[in-house]
């Protein structure tokens, strides 16, 4: 028997704390894959955020900080410059990087820090219970936005990868999906890019992962992977927003 | 034959991901229980399973722990 696939060592043996079906475990998993691949384990620093993803220090086992709520960026902005040799990428949902966090991120992103940046995008904010987070989309019921968002009142959902591929700073944007393996293993190739632009030296890089959370989307998971491909992707596409050279 | 997915059923959650995109339907929802209280997910047919991977890749949870292929026969 040849095996094809095993579980990352990277992966701890702890059980997330994840609801059934929440795609972050396959994110966690991406990660950990690629971290093994490119021998980067021992020389990794993730800076986890404040939501879902909160307790990500157990379940990826590498060195690890906690921000506060949005200050990623910040943070590892801090980590790299005094440890250059270290690989620093952050982890942060979409409340957290978009929202609060809008400026550490935009800044990062200008000033051409050399971090990845993984971003999920669930649409609303998963673990204080669905309120509307800047990617709800239109029309999409939250439990404070009750009636739909609607855009002469919520205003529009946030592009954050289209919106940053517009700067200098960046050597590598995309944004993949995690909603079927196709897309998944298209989502790994994107983050190998974005790393191998923090190993080059390039600049700074982000991929966003559009993503579901079928709790409060009040669905099963596999009816929150098929809304993902019928409302979700048509906003928020697939591609590639920057390619610096040398990232390939 | 040896099982061509392995699979940590502790660590399952339910949530049948893996069940909506397995190609050859050999996947299935058990009716054991874990101790976290799910039905996890079980191979019930390895004869059919084509070793594709696609239940690996998509579970949240790292239960599908490893697939195998069997070695092709050397004529």
């Amino acid at each position: 028997m040849k095996l094809i696939y095993k579980k990352p060592d990277a992966i701890t043996e702890r059980d997330t704390t994840y609801c059934p079906g929440c795609p972050h475990g396959i994110a966690h998993r991406l990660v950990a894959e690629l971290l093994e691949e490119m021998d980067l384990v021992k020389k990794t620093v993730i800076v986890w955020p404040v939501g879902c993803s909160v307790f990500g220090y157990y379940f990826i086992a590498t060195d690890a900080v906690e921000a506060a709520h949005g200050r990623a960026c910040a943070m590892a902005t801090g980590i790299k410059r005094v440890h250059p040799e270290s690989f620093v990428m952050t982890y942060q949902g979409d409340g957290d990087l978009a929202s609060i966090g809008i400026a550490e991120t935009v800044h990062a992103a200008a000033r051409g820090e050399r971090i990845s940046v993984v971003y999920i995008n669930n649409g609303n904010y998963g673990m204080t219970g669905g309120q509307m987070a800047p990617t709800t989309l239109i029309g999409q019921v939250t439990t404070t936005s009750p009636y739909g968002r609607k855009p002469e009142l919520n205003g529009f959902p946030m592009h954050v990868p289209e919106m940053l591929a517009a700067l200098d700073g960046p050597a590598y944007i995309a944004r993949a999906a995690l909603d079927s393996p196709q897309h998944i293993i298209q989502a790994k190739k994107f983050l190998k890019k974005a790393f191998t632009a923090q190993v080059k030296n390039l600049g700074f890089s982000l991929v966003e992962l559009v993503s579901a959370c079928p709790t409060n989307w009040k669905m099963t998971p596999v009816e929150a992977m098929e809304r993902i491909r019928k409302e979700v992707l048509p906003v928020f596409p697939i591609g590639e927003f920057k390619v610096a050279k040398g990232v390939e | 034959m040896e099982k061509k997915v392995i699979i940590n059923e502790e660590r399952c959650k339910s949530c049948g991901l893996c069940v909506s995109v397995c190609p050859k339907h050999v996947l299935r929802i058990s009716d054991r229980i874990n101790s976290k209280g799910y039905h996890p997910a079980e191979l019930f047919d390895n004869e059919g399973c084509i070793s594709c991977g696609f239940c690996y890749i998509i579970c949240p949870d790292m239960a599908i722990q490893e697939v195998r292929r069997p070695e092709p026969v050397k004529k």
